[in-house]
């Protein structure tokens, strides 16, 4: 078992983790029109890097979604950050 | 090359099996060809063999980094079928079938094609109904299909759990008759060796670093071997179609890379001769001509290039094994590992045009695509030498994700992962 430090709860069983999606994707803003291109990149084209990857991951038990940097060939977390931090 | 033949085997076992020659060339790469192949799966090798035999193409390359079918092709738990749902899945996993069909006499290797059949078992009244709807979708697309009753599938896989306070009570199930497992390296070797012996020169250990760019057009590819330049290049390199597009510049694929991990038991007596996939538990299993179960269940949740197992998946595929043949709780386990596989959206693949002109690429087959492979090669050759689709390929162009017409068989024929 790998495990994965929750920002607020501290290191936790990773199965306790849910992959949410990459970070720094934006939903097109539907006040105009979206191109179907736009739609489809926005949808379904993944950056899907090997090596150094930062993606929202979401801790089920505290519900709370957060930012997690790891490498995507070895797993190891680098770094793991609040996304409300980030917003702020 | 020595054809393989009762004849010489025989002749060879007299002579201590000393002039059989090796399989393969290893040449050292030219300058440039008329097509380059990026990677040595099974998906490569087969396009290779196809150029040259359908379509005359044999100044061909195909470049391997590591080791050829070193890749999914070697890892994968060699599952063929074509029980799908959508008319353009069943045309394009049914024509794999077919030529898997004829594939030991064509290629002269024996790829152990077994049709020993399929069945899915269905858990309830509503997964009756889906079962029904999956049979008729079958059969209205050309593909064999039975739906069986308790009994029937009692009497084809005797070793599962009939009891009836079991967590998920099994009501009966589908069964693709023409279905079976074959042998995953015989496949990339028979393809390597047919393709070889039609002159394509197979470079092992020779990574792709680069594209050459000339006018915006794709000329050719920088390796750890040097330059080498081609009139058009395709890419099957399966879990890392997005690591060579980002090198191509031809945008980010709808593809993410997952590990999916399978696993190997000790050799057993016959105990099941037929593969079956249970759905509740994810796991599906079949026994080896060697005796071993082969064992597989649903992807990792974690998007990797980690090319190992964990043990959280593990729990849960040996737990489903468990629960739906207890008899084979103190079987232990031989072996454990991973491949990455290159999952889509819709759980199809994505053949056809790159985006950059030159570039083709053949990928996202993710968790399914060994069963694809003589169909794979088969399609993506006719596209690398007209520079157009075939008709069962069109639909498969990566220009569905912007038209909307997605082939969903990840929802329609409820494909575990
Ligand atoms: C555990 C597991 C179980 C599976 N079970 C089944 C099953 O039962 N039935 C089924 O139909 N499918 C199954 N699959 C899926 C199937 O294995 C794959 O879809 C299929 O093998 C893909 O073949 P390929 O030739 O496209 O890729 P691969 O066999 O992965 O070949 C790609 C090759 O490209 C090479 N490569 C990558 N980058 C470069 C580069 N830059 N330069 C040069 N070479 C490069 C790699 O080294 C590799 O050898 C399974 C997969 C796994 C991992
Ligand atoms: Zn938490």
């Amino acid at each position: 078992m790998q495990i994965f430090p929750c920002p607020f709860c501290g290191p936790r069983n990773e199965t306790e983790f849910h992959f949410a999606g990459e970070l720094g994707k934006v939903r097109p803003a539907t006040a105009e029109k979206i191109a179907a291109p736009d739609w489809a990149t926005y949808l379904y084209a993944q950056r899907n890097e090997k090596g150094l990857v930062h993606e929202v991951w979401m801790h089920l038990t505290c519900s709370e979604l957060f930012v997690m940097e790891r490498d995507s060939v070895t797993m190891q977390v680098l770094d793991t950050r609040s996304l409300r931090e980030d917003a702020q | 090359m020595t054809r393989y033949s009762a004849f010489n085997l025989l002749r060879e076992g007299l002579r201590g099996h000393t002039g059989w020659g090796k399989a393969w060339r290893s040449p050292a790469p030219k300058s440039s060809y008329d097509a380059v192949i990026v990677g040595a799966g099974g998906h490569g090798l087969a396009t290779a063999y196809y150029l040259a035999k359908n379509h005359g193409l044999t100044n061909v390359a195909v470049l391997e980094k590591g080791w050829l079918g070193g890749g999914n092709t070697g890892r994968n738990t060699t599952v063929i079928r074509s029980n799908y749902f959508y008319p353009e899945s069943a045309a394009l996993y049914d024509l794999s079938v077919r030529l898997y069909e004829n594939l030991s006499r064509e290629l002269n290797y024996n790829v152990m094609f077994s049709q020993r059949g399929m069945v899915v078992t269905a858990h309830s009244e509503p997964d009756m109904e889906m079962a029904a709807r999956q049979v008729n979708a079958m059969r209205l697309n050309g593909v064999d299909a039975e739906f069986l009753d308790r009994d029937q599938v009692r009497k084809l896989a005797p070793l599962l759990n009939y009891r009836a306070d079991m967590r998920f009570p099994i009501h009966g199930g589908v069964l693709q008759p023409r279905a079976g497992t074959g042998r995953h390296d015989a496949v990339a070797w028979g393809y390597a060796r047919a393709a070889d012996a039609l002159g394509v020169d197979i470079i092992q250990n020779c990574e792709v670093q680069d594209f050459i760019f000339e006018a915006g057009r794709c000329v050719g590819v920088h390796t750890s071997k040097g330059d080498i330049r081609a009139a058009v290049v395709g890419a099957t390199v399966a879990g890392h179609s997005s690591v060579i597009a980002k090198m191509a510049g031809c945008g980010d694929l709808p593809i993410t890379s997952y590990a999916l991990q399978a696993f190997v038991s000790e050799p057993l007596k016959p105990v099941l001769d037929t593969v079956v996939l249970c759905p509740p538990f994810g796991t599906y299993v079949s026994q080896s001509d060697k005796g071993g179960l082969v064992i597989g269940g649903g992807l990792d949740r974690i998007p990797s290039y980690g090319q190992r197992g964990n043990l959280p998946v593990q729990e849960t595929v040996l737990a489903g094994l468990v629960e739906m043949m207890p008899a084979l709780a103190s079987v232990k386990l031989l072996r454990h590992w991973a491949g990455i596989v290159d999952v889509t959206p819709d759980s199809s693949p994505i053949i056809g045009p790159s985006g950059v002109e030159g570039l083709y690429l053949n990928c996202g087959w993710g968790t399914g695509g060994f069963k694809a492979i003589p169909a794979g090669g088969y399609l993506f050759a006719h596209i690398l030498a007209t520079g157009t689709h075939h008709e069962i390929s069109r639909p498969f162009d990566r220009n569905r994700f912007v038209t909307g017409h997605l082939i969903d068989e990840g929802a329609a024929s409820g494909i575990a992962h």
